[in-house]
């Protein structure tokens, strides 16, 4: 039985470790090639099976001019858009998450919980019902195909998770301890910043790589409300497939534009098993 | 120039949490306030401290309109009965938290803490994070945090009760001692517990609250000699005193089958139906008693709790030693009859073997 156990066990972590990073070892080996070692067939190893090129690199960041792409604004555009819009829907969802933990408010039959989902609601719609709106929305203040008007839509679209988790989140920190904050002399946006906040690091965390994962992958957005002024990442990419697919620089955008979510899975990863909230209450 | 409450009323629903809550508390002086879980203790420690706003009621402080004065500006203590604590912070930076809000300057926040910490037997403890710390230490913490500012008023919120037995006995002979050097003539401090025992061993002036209404207010020993009625009677003690249906005719007692002869204080009971009260301590086992049934037999500690039976008579009993029964096993117990009470049909205390009577 446990022998079993064990060879299960390692038989099914191998098979999901290949299962997941094949796809990368594949991207990297062709992001290598060139025309002819992408259709010569299945080819694997450097320098044994193929030539390594690096022509779908260059490509990359060669102006259109030489014959390039150019996804370095593209890629500039995105962080910017993304980071922006991440750290302004935490500001604002972290700070509306607070008040709709621990305040009460009622308009009709309109409560706490309502508003709660009002925000989440934002997410249930499938996208495209909020794509004409949008469209015409930005059309209308003239912020259509601009960094501002993506940022605009961006929030819209990220704040509800900020909400939903830093709601969840604050729920679970004690009330007593705001309340004993403001009974050792914090005034309530003292008792926020010195006392909740520092204790909800984890919680920040969490819904700030939501935040950023969910706008960085966003294409179907990013497609519609621009054109030629701006353009992100994704639609970038996509642009990339022309009269023949070019496997090569396909490839290696595609592994520059997952780095920055390895790159924040590594920074996240450490933060929650360092953050926790025992010992505020017992 | 003392913490003066009138007519405080919090009805947040349906129900009051508090009702028309009057008291004057005095400065340099220990306040209990006893009463059951939910009664309204907590409501009322949180309105003293500013927490809550009540819906109506004054209250005064220092000459000053209390209810106007915000949380932060109250210059109040509080510890809960949850241990809580900056869990972000340190020993020692939760315990000087409420002197950096104060700006003090950090030699003196230095030397005040330590002095804190040592007082409240946490010394060296200084650099442990909250976490690593156990429930009894945790609750030494909020002490020591709410005893360096020098509140004008303390507030305790069962600060007891999450912790085990031994803990709690130790703590509590050193809360006594704290309360008796520790604070200066100026402070007030406001205890809230469920425990009677707790109550009369700090010995202040004791105020018995139930669902929300102030039922009675005196010195420990006053509430204990004389409850003013059923309710605070039960409250008051542990067990909860013990209450027969009985009358009394031609000097004799009679309830449930058992006559006894009525003790002198009760002369001067009119009524022929009444309550009698009885403590569980007063109980004893006696070969020439009355006959009852056991329904339950509890070790607590060194003493045995019996719950007896006689018809409709239930009644508790405790037992100085530790002995082992079996349910529906008969027993024979005998009352100490000069120390019982009679209340009247109402539930107002009528005759106490101390001589007390609000008829």
């Amino acid at each position: 039985m446990g022998k079993l156990y064990k060879f299960l066990k390692y038989f099914f972590i191998t098979f999901w470790a290949v299962f997941v990073v094949a796809p990368f070892l594949w991207a990297i080996s062709t992001s290598f090639k060139d025309f002819n070692s992408v259709n010569g067939g299945a080819t694997y190893i450097p320098w044994v099976d193929f030539e390594p090129k690096l022509e779908g690199w260059k490509v990359l960041i060669k102006s259109p001019a030489n014959g390039g792409v150019d996804i370095v604004e593209p890629y500039f555009n995105s962080l910017f858009v993304t980071c922006t819009a991440s750290l302004i829907s935490i500001v604002l969802g972290t700070l509306s998450a607070y008040a709709l933990s621990r305040f009460t408010f009622k308009a009709g039959f309109v409560k706490n919980n309502d508003i709660t989902f009002f925000f989440i609601s934002q997410r249930i719609m499938p996208p495209i019902v909020l794509s004409i709106p949008f469209f015409l929305f930005l059309g209308a203040i003239n912020l259509l195909d601009s960094l501002i008007g993506l940022i605009v839509v961006y929030i819209v679209l990220l704040m509800p998770i900020a909400v939903w988790i830093m709601v969840d989140f604050f729920n679970k920190v004690p009330r007593e301890i705001d309340e004993t904050a403001l009974i050792d002399g914090c005034n309530p946006y003292q008792a926020f910043f010195k006392v909740v906040l520092p204790n909800s690091i984890p919680g920040l965390i969490v819904a700030g790589m939501f935040c950023i994962i969910f706008g960085w992958i966003d294409f179907f957005f990013a497609f519609i409300l621009t054109f030629t002024e701006v353009q992100l990442l994704p639609v970038k990419i996509v642009a990339l497939n022309s009269s023949i697919t070019p496997w090569w620089s396909l490839s290696a955008s595609a592994l520059v534009s997952v780095a920055p979510l390895i790159i924040v899975a590594f920074i996240v990863e450490r933060y929650l098993s360092k953050g926790n909230l025992s010992g505020a209450i017992k | 120039m003392n913490l003066v409450a009138e007519n405080l009323s919090y009805k947040p629903d349906k129900q009051f949490h508090l009702n028309e809550v009057s008291f004057n508390f005095k400065k340099g002086n220990i306040y209990t306030i006893l009463g059951r879980t939910l009664s309204g203790k907590t409501t009322l420690l949180k309105t003293i401290a500013g927490l809550l706003t009540p819906n109506s009621g004054e209250m005064q402080f220092e000459d000053k309109d209390f209810l106007k004065v915000p949380v932060w500006e109250r210059n109040i203590a509080m510890v809960y009965q949850q241990f809580i604590n900056y869990p972000h912070l340190n020993v020692f930076e939760n315990v000087a938290f409420p002197l950096k809000q104060r700006k003090v300057d950090n030699q003196e926040i230095n030397d005040v803490v330590l002095k804190s910490l040592k007082s409240v037997g946490l010394e060296g403890y200084e650099n442990r994070k909250i976490q690593e710390l156990s429930g009894g230490q945790q609750q030494r913490v909020s002490l020591a945090r709410s005893l360096v500012k020098n509140a004008k008023i303390l507030l305790l919120d069962e600060p007891l009760v999450n912790l085990d037995y031994k803990l709690r006995e130790q703590l509590r002979e050193e809360f006594k001692n704290i309360f008796s050097q520790g604070l200066s003539e100026e402070s007030i401090v406001i205890f809230s517990t469920t425990d009677p025992r707790e109550a009369m061993e700090l010995n202040g002036e004791v105020i018995v609250l139930d669902e929300g209404k102030v039922l009675q207010v005196g010195s420990a020993k006053e509430i204990f000699e004389n409850p003013k009625t059923l309710k605070v009677a039960e409250i008051s003690n542990d067990p909860p005193m013990n209450i027969l249906q009985a009358n009394i005719d031609t000097n004799q007692i009679k309830f449930e089958g058992i006559e006894v002869n009525a003790p002198n204080h009760l002369n001067n009971v009119k009524d022929k139906n009444f309550n009698l009260g009885i403590r569980a301590s007063d109980i004893e086992l006696s070969n020439n008693g009355f006959e009852f049934e056991v329904e339950l037999a509890e070790i607590s500690g060194s003493e045995t709790l019996l719950h007896l039976k006689r018809g409709d008579a239930k009644i508790i009993t405790s037992i100085e030693e530790v002995m082992n029964f079996n349910i529906n096993d008969k027993v024979k117990i005998n009352f100490k009859i000069n120390k019982v009470y009679a209340f009247n049909e109402e539930g107002i205390l009528a005759s106490s073997p101390f001589g007390g009577s609000y008829v």
